[in-house]
């Protein structure tokens, strides 16, 4: 059956567990992007086990909320998301980024079941959520679209067409959500291509606008519950995260945005997530 | 049929279409007057999205509308839509989303507006995307078939339309086939070994037609054939052309590099036949004056194909 809510969800373990699991699948693969699988995690939890309309045995469901990982490299949190859930057995978590492994160095929903669009091209992701919350208002479906994006990827023109045109179609079923970990490849997100005033910016666009502290999973929760509403407005949510959170050597560090650890740093980053209370 | 631009029949096959399929939605980028969207617009508001002068954000647009269970058909100028390599390779082809692109305005045959208004390039882009289907009508009857297959066909396409008027060049028993060069002109008498075949697509196909038949009442023999599927490509046709014919001529308005003529030299030197191939096209940019100065200055008129299929090589 669909889960459409959890109960007394307990995010910390779960989260932590999945912290793990990205860690290890990146020290396997040998490269990846652990710093924005780890800022993005706790996002994941809660819309995975407490909103998404979902049913990790039937994908294709017609009547499930889609989700659209715009920020594609952060995959490997998404991955142990849908693992956990039951989309696929865990031990596809060590095929990551090998030969004919469906867990591709991006998402391919070609190859994996579960994704809703192929990403990895930043900031194509918008664009595709408007089209599937439209489409969900055209048949008159419940169903919403939930949009993850980074905050390097805002840099992308192609966002601000999206942001601009979502409201003129009354799109109140369709939520962005911006895991603003600051960080990107060259640099601070604010040295490179500074994007504030983020809020101010999307309010002018006429998007209905909440910011939150993105590993808070209380105010996690309550951002996605008003983002349910109904009004015309689509909602976006500023997510205020830490790159790499969870392990000390990789927070706010741009070295790990997309370099795999080796065993030593992977096995003092697991012992560090596994102590944390 | 009286002659009429590939965009305008399109346009009544897509209102056509429309109304019996109500999955189909049309994603315009402020050029639906152009484009010929308008009526579809107009008659079904709830199915149309004008999105705009924001054309990537149309492709995105239109790959999720295709993940919901839409038809999306997304229409600009060709150099405009197809413009947006990166986000048709991703969202279209990579994604392989049931998204129908269609990009009017091919070529020099738009006229006065000139280069920065012309698809010049768009096929050879296009081209080189898996999954992708592209096609280029070459009439009324072509272009209303080729739409109502991609309509029902699931799968990204892109579709190259004229704003010229096109005369009709089949018969009114024409039946389109996805994948297929199609014979339009034969000599009354069939040579044992042609002059030339030529192989034309899109706007300069009339012209073909021209150039064979003056060559005919000279006493050549040219048969002119029309490429519609630019992707899947017809090489056995273009192997069977080059067994009897001294020489193929490719005619496009595009750029010779990466369109029509490219495939056909691709095809004949993969089937190693060993024909010379005299691509016409172009190969430099465009400029502004009336579609038939431009044809013939830039060697898509038919004394120019005609020459191209005599002169020594």
């Amino acid at each position: 059956m669909p889960t459409a809510t959890t109960p007394d969800v307990d995010y910390k373990s779960l989260a932590r567990d999945m912290r793990v699991d990205i860690i290890r699948m990146i020290e396997t693969a040998g490269s990846g992007h652990p710093g924005g699988s780890l800022s993005v995690i706790d996002l994941l939890t809660v819309l995975y086990w407490k909103f998404l309309k979902h049913d990790p045995k039937k994908p294709d469901w017609a009547d499930r909320d889609r989700l659209v990982l715009s920020k594609g490299h952060a995959c490997p949190a998404l991955y142990a998301v849908m693992a956990k859930r039951g989309y696929f057995d865990k031990s596809l978590l060590g095929t990551l980024r090998k030969l004919d492994s469906p867990l591709q160095g991006h998402p391919d929903r070609m190859r994996l079941p579960g994704i809703e669009f192929s990403t990895g091209s930043l900031g194509q992701g918008l664009s595709v959520g408007v089209g599937m919350a439209f489409a969900e208002k055209l048949d008159k479906r419940s169903s919403k679209a939930y949009v993850i994006l980074g905050d390097g990827e805002m840099q992308e023109g192609q966002n601000w067409e999206a942001f601009m045109c979502a409201p003129k179609f009354g799109l109140d079923n369709l939520v962005a959500i911006v895991d603003h970990n600051g960080g990107q490849i060259d640099g601070q997100v604010h040295d490179v291509m500074d994007l504030e005033p983020l809020g101010d910016k999307l309010r002018s666009f006429n998007w209905d606008v909440q910011t939150i502290d993105g590993h808070d999973y209380a105010a996690i929760e309550k951002a996605l519950a008003n983002a349910q509403k109904a009004g015309g407005k689509p909602h976006a949510i500023i997510a205020k995260t830490i790159k790499g959170k969870g392990v000390s050597f990789m927070e706010g560090n741009i070295a790990w945005h997309g370099s795999a650890p080796k065993k030593e740093d992977a096995d003092k980053a697991v012992q560090e997530i596994l102590n944390a209370r | 049929m009286p002659a009429k631009g590939t965009r305008d029949s399109f346009g009544e096959a897509l209102l056509d279409v429309g109304a019996k399929n109500t999955d189909v939605v049309v994603l315009d980028a402020d050029l639906s007057k152009s484009t010929m969207t308008l009526a579809f617009a107009k008659k079904f508001p709830e199915r149309h999205m004008e999105l705009g002068i924001a054309e990537q954000n149309m492709v995105g647009v239109a790959a999720g509308l295709a993940l919901s269970g839409k038809i999306p058909v997304l229409t600009s100028f060709a150099c405009f839509v197809a413009g947006r390599v990166e986000p048709i390779r991703i969202a279209a082809a990579y994604n392989q989303t049931n998204v129908k692109i269609v990009g009017t305005h091919a070529g020099i045959g738009i006229g006065e507006d000139g280069t920065s208004q012309m698809g010049l390039e768009d096929v050879a882009a296009m081209r080189a995307l898996p999954h992708l289907t592209v096609l280029q009508p070459a009439d009324d009857s072509e272009t209303k078939q080729a739409v109502s297959w991609m309509l029902s066909h699931r799968g990204p396409v892109y579709i190259r339309l004229t704003r010229q008027k096109m005369p009709d060049v089949h018969g009114a028993d024409y039946k389109w086939e996805l994948g297929k060069i199609d014979v339009i002109f034969e000599p009354a008498k069939k040579p044992a070994k042609y002059q030339a075949t030529i192989v034309a697509s899109g706007g300069p196909v009339p012209e073909a037609v021209a150039a064979a038949k003056t060559l005919e009442a000279k006493g050549f023999s040219v048969r002119v054939a029309n490429a519609s599927s630019l992707a899947p490509f017809d090489s056995d046709a273009i192997a069977r052309f080059a067994k009897d014919s001294q020489r193929l001529v490719t005619v496009e308005d595009h750029n010779v590099n990466g369109g029509l003529g490219s495939a056909v030299c691709e095809a004949a030197a993969e089937h190693a036949c060993g024909v010379p191939v005299v691509r016409l096209g172009l190969r430099t940019f465009g400029e502004s004056a009336t579609p038939e100065q431009l044809y013939e200055k830039y060697g898509l008129a038919a004394p120019s194909i005609a020459e191209a299929c005599l002169k020594n090589l």
